[in-house]
């Protein structure tokens, strides 16, 4: 396994009390795995992504625990986790179009990133060639700023300086949304591309959108109101879910491989619950055709088949 | 970059046209009759003296002449960088006038905007990275801005100037001296310099130190620096590149405020009776000397246009962003 995480608590401190977004998961993820994380809007994917690399201000860890290669990250010590960012865990960040300094030549800016993390610029440089390259970008992007870049190409410069250090686990939120359908494609064949020259041994790569993660994922993870709903292979998800939310969630998209436009997205009805006073219980309850007295108390995430986890009571 | 200057001079040129057709215009249309108002003044009891020394001066200014005459006389005169002779300070060209208001209005503004500037970004970069310093000076910050002109001014003359009498509050040097290079008048400018010199200074340090905070925080909370965070950059590269970027505003606002400069501080120097441009415009609008009026105008509309020209070319040459969109960047 190269990264475990064991009933981790990340909530927001707000005035009205604690915002209970990541409340317990625990999964792992196997060396060369890539993983889809998938949820509605809200469900928490930013807040466990973020967990793993880089609380913000408002994020409070409350309890459990995160492995990686075997070493704890110490994700509550922003001082202590500087060692494991971007040497061992890395993140292309939604907001790649923005990610670099605008007023510095983009090579300018990497020399000075690596510098500042005892990596000499010198010894890396031709391995960073050789990856935009790879990408498909000249070398001379390294002389110009961010301004002079297409969004394409900001997007594949980022995925070269994000990996170029080889991280363990690369974590990717959300960073095919704003893009086209085509450049959306490029991006997540580059992805696959990168663990398979063992750039990065394993990925997360969170997205509203399963179908698009599917063509790439080994498997998909989905969350729900701040918890885990169900784990397992892209096959086995896509084609065999156990969990009821998965499998509307599903329902709402258009067949897998069908075009958006030929199909409108239903959605599913209801909406999630508010994680300042959640629900007792399971927390899909009020939107659940399956729900019944059982339901009132929390359902284990259980592996049900080999491989196959799923946090449902009907599940069987 | 050529079209892009080209055409900002162009713009330039238009704007001085009709700044000096305007400038040309106004005194014309005031009430009043300057050179009678002046003859009053002298109370000739002599009518036809009167009379006859009217004629002179009508005669010396032009004023007889048809009005288009009078405008084509004005632009040649001002070609030549003659502005008249002032009526106030009868018999002195405009442009000596000004020439001698000028170094203390520049004396005054210059130290203070640059002054301010300095120690006000210093105080706004550090009140960003330290929370005592920022609950001590945010306040103090805004309290300064907030403070209108003229009661700093009037509350620095009444204390250090009248009532603890550390240092003249009025005037540009000690009344029974003359401009020499000696040493007691050269103390006495400085001292007389200093109190409207801490008012400009004091008023503009608040708006420096905020905007300057407010940068750099806002940089700080921007999404490279987050990416940056997120790569475990230490806070001391984060910090740099927020600083730089935060900086680039401030440079064009010193820029934009030199460019002031040539207005003088009009009411500086009401407040102080110090002797620069402001002091000169007053002068002019009180006896009506219109020439005067004209040539400070006209000296502030070329200094204006001149800064705001450098401007230009500083907000070009400090931000990258601004010069690549200018050669045509990818996007
Ligand atoms: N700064 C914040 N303060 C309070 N609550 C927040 C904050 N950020 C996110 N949340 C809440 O945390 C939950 C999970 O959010 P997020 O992780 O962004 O979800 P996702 O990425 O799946 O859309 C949501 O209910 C959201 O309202
Ligand atoms: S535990 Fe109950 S409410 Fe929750 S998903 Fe399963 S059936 Fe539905
Ligand atoms: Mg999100």
């Amino acid at each position: 396994m190269t990264l475990e995480v064991s009933d981790l608590q990340v909530y927001y401190r707000t005035l009205r009390g604690d915002v209970r977004a990541l409340d317990g998961p625990t999964f792992g993820l196997a060396d060369g795995e890539i993983m889809g994380l998938a949820g509605e809007s809200g469900s928490g994917k930013s807040t466990l992504s973020k967990s793993l690399i880089r609380l913000d201000g408002r994020m409070r860890y409350i309890g459990g625990s995160v492995t990686l290669d075997g070493d704890e990250v110490p994700i509550w010590d922003d001082q202590a986790m500087n060692e494991f960012r971007y040497k061992r865990i890395s993140l292309i960040p939604q907001y790649a179009m923005s990610a670099m300094n605008p007023t510095r030549k983009i090579g300018k800016m990497i020399a000075e990133l690596l510098e500042s993390r005892g990596v000499r610029f010198r010894d890396t440089r031709d391995e960073l060639h050789r990856r935009l390259e790879l990408v498909g970008l000249q070398r001379d992007v390294l002389d110009r700023y961010p301004l002079e870049l297409s969004g394409g190409m900001k997007q594949r410069t980022v995925m070269v300086i994000s990996t170029l250090l080889n991280p363990s686990l690369l974590i990717a939120d959300e960073v095919t949304s704003a893009l086209d359908v085509s450049t959306q494609r490029a991006v997540a064949e580059t992805l696959v591309e990168f663990r398979d020259r063992r750039f990065v041994k394993s990925m997360i790569v969170v997205t509203h959108d399963i179908s698009l993660v599917y063509q790439i994922a080994d498997t998909i993870m989905v969350m729900y109101a701040g918890r885990l709903a169900e784990k397992a292979s892209a096959k086995t998800i896509i084609e065999m879910p156990k969990h009821p939310y998965t499998k509307m969630l599903l329902d709402s998209l258009p067949e897998v491989g069908v075009k958006y436009e030929d199909k409108r997205l239903s959605g599913i009805p209801g909406s999630p619950p508010g994680l300042l006073k959640p629900p007792q219980g399971c927390r899909f309850r009020d939107r659940c055709p399956l729900a019944d007295k059982q339901c009132l108390e929390q359902p284990p995430f259980v592996e049900v088949e080999r491989d196959h986890h799923v946090a449902c009571w009907k599940a069987e | 970059m050529r079209k892009y200057f080209g055409r900002k001079i162009f713009v330039y040129l238009l704007t001085f046209f009709a700044a000096v057709t305007i400038n040309w215009m106004i005194p014309r249309l005031m009430p009043g009759d300057p050179i009678k108002s002046r003859l009053a003044r002298a109370s000739l009891t002599d009518a036809t003296a009167a009379e006859a020394l009217y004629e002179y001066f009508n005669n010396m200014f032009g004023l007889d002449q048809p009005l288009w005459q009078q405008y084509l006389n004005f632009w040649w005169s001002l070609l030549q960088g003659d502005l008249g002779i002032s009526i106030w300070n009868f018999p002195t060209p405009v442009t000596d006038l000004i020439m001698g208001a000028v170094p203390y209005s520049l004396g005054l503004l210059l130290p203070s905007i640059i002054l301010s500037w300095f120690v006000g970004n210093w105080f706004g970069a550090y009140a960003a990275r330290s929370k005592w310093l920022d609950n001590t000076i945010l306040p103090l910050g805004y309290v300064l801005t907030a403070t209108p002109y003229m009661w700093l001014a009037l509350l620095l003359a009444w204390s250090l100037g009248i009532v603890a009498g550390l240092f003249p509050a009025a005037g540009s040097y000690g009344l029974s001296l003359q401009p020499a290079f000696t040493w007691t008048f050269i103390s006495s400018l400085l001292s007389h310099w200093f109190l409207p010199f801490l008012s400009l200074f004091l008023v503009a340090l608040g708006g420096w130190a905020i905007g300057m905070r407010n940068m750099i925080i806002y940089e700080l909370e921007s999404e490279y620096s987050n990416y940056l965070q997120a790569l475990g950059a230490p806070r001391r590269l984060v910090r740099r590149y927020a600083f730089r970027n935060a900086m680039l505003p401030q440079i064009t606002g010193l820029a934009v405020q030199l460019g002031t400069v040539v207005a003088g501080a009009l009411l500086t120097e009401i407040v102080f009776s110090y002797q620069g441009l402001g002091y000169l415009i007053l002068q002019a609008i009180q006896n009506q000397d219109f020439f005067l009026l004209q040539g400070t105008f006209l000296f502030i509309v070329i200094g204006v246009l001149i800064a705001n020209f450098i401007i230009d070319v500083v907000y070009v040459l400090v931000d990258p962003r601004v010069r690549v969109q200018m050669q045509g960047g990818a996007k």
